[in-house]
């Protein structure tokens, strides 16, 4: 139980150390790598927690995918960064306040709830048919696949949208690039493009 | 020493906070803008997560899912935009995207 309470510590503070480093690096590929170390811990949460698959999926989702993506446009962009930066001290007054309100309500919250004692914990939900304890991943395929299969569904739609929308807007035909057009090739027609030409001897054709 | 479900909440809460004031603070860099919203939907998993661990319900981790394939998508597509404004602009500066104000 101690060692559970030091790992939450550890992975709890540089979370949020990695949170701060995010909004306020110099240098928005830092920005990028502090994100992927805020992921990685939160996974680590997640896997104290006992939520391993969520966890896995972080590290795959998160860090594979959305974090490389940033890294890739980051460095792809070619902007003048400190530039962006001005008006970074103008905005620090309103945006601590802002911040600090908002985490105090927060924190109040919290502070000032209790779970219900009456509210109703599915706990069977855990547990196969025969009443041994599932693994995270297996119950939570049994939920998802069953009870939210809409959705599931749902969502690989929003994936498939998400990315059919991401290559049209990035997609451009570039006037100067000769690029093959297979329909053109296959209509061709054999009078359209060969020509007998008489040459006279000598002369040669142009 | 017990960590409980508002040590949780807590971390969640600050993470969340973290994401607001990055955006306020970063008023000018788009993808820094973005990075505070995916900062702030990981606050909103790990909420999510550690409810469904403490009250005994999966449901809030297939719904932590669901955060994460919007989240994932919401990033692709705003790169994807953030990317073709540059093409079209040569900047990214946030007060710069006015086209549209009429």
């Amino acid at each position: 139980m101690i060692v559970q309470a030091i790992l939450f510590y550890i992975f709890g503070t540089v979370a949020v150390a990695c949170g701060v480093l995010v909004v306020s690096a110099r240098n928005p590929v830092h920005s990028v790598l502090f994100l992927i170390l805020a992921f990685f811990n939160a996974a680590g949460l997640f896997i104290l927690i006992g939520a391993e698959f969520l966890a896995m999926i972080l590290v795959i989702v998160y860090v594979g995918a959305v974090a490389v993506l940033f890294l890739f446009v980051v460095m792809m962009l070619d902007i003048d960064f400190l530039q962006l930066r001005s008006g970074f001290v103008q905005y620090l007054p309103i945006g601590a306040l802002v911040g600090l309100i908002l985490l105090a309500e927060l924190i109040l919250v919290i502070g000032g709830w209790a779970v219900s004692p009456s509210v109703p914990t599915q706990a069977p939900v855990l547990t196969a048919a025969g009443g041994v304890a599932l693994s995270n991943t297996r119950a939570l395929g049994d939920i998802l696949y069953t009870r939210y299969l809409f959705g599931f569904q749902v969502a690989g739609l929003i994936l498939l949208v998400a990315m059919i929308g991401a290559i049209v807007l990035t997609l451009r035909h570039r006037a100067d690039v000769r690029r093959q057009s297979i329909s053109a090739q296959l209509a061709r027609r054999r009078a359209e493009t060969v020509e007998v030409v008489k040459v006279p001897l000598g002369a040669g054709s142009d | 020493m017990l960590i409980g479900l508002p040590h949780y909440l807590t971390v969640a809460a600050i993470l969340f906070t973290l994401g607001v004031f990055g955006i306020f603070l970063n008023r000018k860099n788009v993808i820094i803008m973005l990075m505070s919203i995916e900062l702030m939907l990981l606050a909103v998993s790990i909420n999510f997560v550690a409810f469904s661990v403490f009250l005994n319900n999966l449901v809030g981790q297939a719904f932590a899912m669901f955060v994460l394939t919007v989240a994932a998508a919401e990033a692709a597509i705003g790169l994807a935009i953030l990317v073709v404004y540059f093409r079209n602009r040569g900047t990214i500066r946030v007060e710069d995207i006015n086209m549209m104000k009429g």
